[in-house]
């Protein structure tokens, strides 16, 4: 097996000539960011860094599901973006104000 | 195939905003507070997403031929969402570890204070 550049754009080609590396660099990006977030997961020392960390890491998910949006030009992807933002809204507010009250429905 | 200007600009939203996700992640992991910690991620990360949800309106605005509102959407619930749970995280670590705000620093006179 010999790993070139080429092997590595090839699913993003159709997307632009330009496009393909930023799509590349995109991805490398996203997932030294997803974990950054892990490692604070595992590590925080406090709850709300957990629960903090846990955001960052859904919004990190919605930008690879648009980004695979982009790569297989479909608009399926978009519907799944909006549910997991609005469903990870509702589950860091839940976590949180369980911290605050001891309670959630408070 | 897309005009090479329009794929630059796609080019460079879409480094740009994965960018600035990745300065928000580093933020997260590189802070010593929680207080600074909650930066990174409620600002960083909220306009690294903006950038490739405007790179994605444009690219699917070109190759369908019409304005996609899903993504705009999607930005709406983000900036709404993101400074409602910033909030939430930051009055339940002021209640739960008894963080006070530091004292102010001295005046240089303070006699003719009033």
């Amino acid at each position: 097996m010999n790993f070139s550049l080429d092997m590595l754009l090839q699913p993003f080609s159709h997307v632009g000539m330009v496009s393909k590396y930023a799509m590349l660099i995109a991805f490398i990006f996203l997932s030294i960011s997803i974990a950054c977030c892990t490692w604070r997961v595992v590590r925080g020392p406090m709850m709300e860094d957990r629960i903090l960390a846990l955001d960052t890491l859904y919004i990190n998910a919605i930008a690879v599901i648009i980004l695979l949006g982009l790569v297989f030009t479909t608009r399926v992807y978009f519907d799944v973006a909006l549910l997991v933002a609005m469903f990870g809204f509702i589950g860091t507010v839940v976590l949180a104000k369980f911290l605050f009250a001891g309670d959630i429905t408070k | 195939m897309m005009p090479l200007w329009l794929d630059i600009v796609i080019a460079v939203l879409i480094v740009s905003g994965a960018s600035f996700t990745l300065i928000g992640a580093i933020g997260l992991v590189k802070f010593r507070d929680f207080q600074k910690r909650l930066h990174g991620p409620t600002k960083n990360v909220t306009l690294g997403l903006g950038g490739i949800l405007i790179a994605s309106i444009m690219y699917f605005t070109y190759t369908q031929q019409r304005i996609s509102v899903l993504e705009l959407l999607i930005t709406l619930c983000l900036f709404l969402t993101a400074p409602v749970s910033a909030h939430l995280l930051i009055k339940s670590a002021i209640k739960r570890q008894g963080l006070a705000l530091p004292a102010l620093p001295p005046t240089s006179k303070p006699d003719q204070k009033n």
